[in-house]
């Protein structure tokens, strides 16, 4: 055989079979990096559309209520809204620094910085818990111990509605995100995780940052509206 | 390729400065009366981070035009639900049935 041959030979076998990370039906590793992105992005437009139903629902009543929506955001605390802004914001950071940790094969980085990004989601999820406990005591959860003032007493409860469902569909997301980085710290921590393939901490990335941006968007909507008056 | 760009970690660091900065401008235009032009602000601040982000942290802007396609594509079916269900309820009261 000649040398050629021999070293054809050799990557081939890398492909079909060396490289863990290759599926067969790849051509090359770049090639599979790029199916995998577009097939999250394909997975958060339908999420894009989930979330954007309820940014439309509360859309629509807060032109209809203008005035008891702006009485029931005031309601809400104002620092743990933006703390949470910030760890979110914080902790997207870290996860774009653990993918280039990643892509530079710097395993220690990588898992480190994985680690950081859980314990800010936890950060998150904590804070969030505490105002959904203030909530409660406050009488802000819909129902029959809801309490407000009798102007608005009926349409703060939709804001409030809207206010746990949307806080609270999110707050899964952060809670299947730290179910997804807990995998990713494992395959990391395995060394499944390489500078040629990457791909899964790329993709969860994309996930972490998604649930972000929703974030972004209800931080202002929700926490914001009415506060000069 | 896509697949070798490594961005520069001083980019991220860029972002996340730009990112926090916004978060303190949203705040502080909040507690500023003006009007209708409040949600405006507060929407064009979230819209800005939203975009840096997607374009950065989610490495989009070095990505392919498949996915470019892709993401455009999610913001134009959002306008879809979000431009026709508006054009239904805004426009309900502009029709006087019986009268003038």
């Amino acid at each position: 055989m000649s040398p050629d041959g021999a070293a054809q030979a050799s990557h081939i076998g890398e492909v079909s079979g060396h490289h863990s990370g290759l599926a067969h039906q790849f051509d090359s590793l770049a090639q599979q990096r790029e199916a995998a992105t577009l097939g999250m992005w394909c997975f958060l437009v339908t999420e894009v559309l989930f979330f954007g139903g309820l940014f439309l629902t509360y859309a629509l009543y807060r032109g209809w209520y203008s005035g008891a929506f702006t009485a029931a955001s005031r309601e809400l605390l104002i620092w743990p809204g933006t703390i949470n802004t910030v760890v979110l914001i914080t902790s997207s950071l870290t996860m774009a620094l653990a993918v280039h940790a990643a892509q530079t094969g710097d395993r220690r980085s990588l898992i480190l910085f994985l680690a950081v990004t859980m314990l800010l989601g936890s950060v998150f999820l904590g804070i969030k818990g505490f105002e959904y406990y203030e909530g409660f005591l406050e009488g802000h959860f819909p129902g029959p111990r809801f309490q407000f003032e009798a102007e608005h007493f009926r349409e703060a409860q939709i804001f409030f509605s809207l206010y746990y469902l949307m806080t609270g569909l999110h707050a899964i997301h952060m809670i299947i995100g730290l179910g997804v980085m807990a995998v990713m710290v494992w395959m990391s921590w395995r060394g499944t995780i390489t500078a040629e393939y990457y791909n899964p901490i790329e993709v969860s990335g994309l996930y972490w940052h998604f649930v972000d941006i929703v974030w972004i968007f209800l931080f202002p909507l929700l926490y914001l509206i009415g506060r000069h008056a | 390729m896509m697949s070798e760009h490594i961005l520069p970690k001083r980019l991220y660091y860029t972002v996340f400065g730009l990112l926090m900065l916004c978060t303190y401008l949203t705040v502080q235009a909040a507690f500023i009366d003006l009007g209708v032009l409040n949600t405006v602000v507060a929407l064009a601040i979230a819209v800005f981070k939203a975009t840096i982000v997607v374009l950065f942290f989610m490495h989009v802007k070095y990505s392919t035009r498949l996915t470019w396609a892709v993401v455009l594509g999610s913001i134009f079916w959002l306008g879809i639900l979000i431009v026709l269900t508006l054009s239904d309820y805004l426009t309900r009261r502009w029709l006087t049935y019986g009268g003038a």
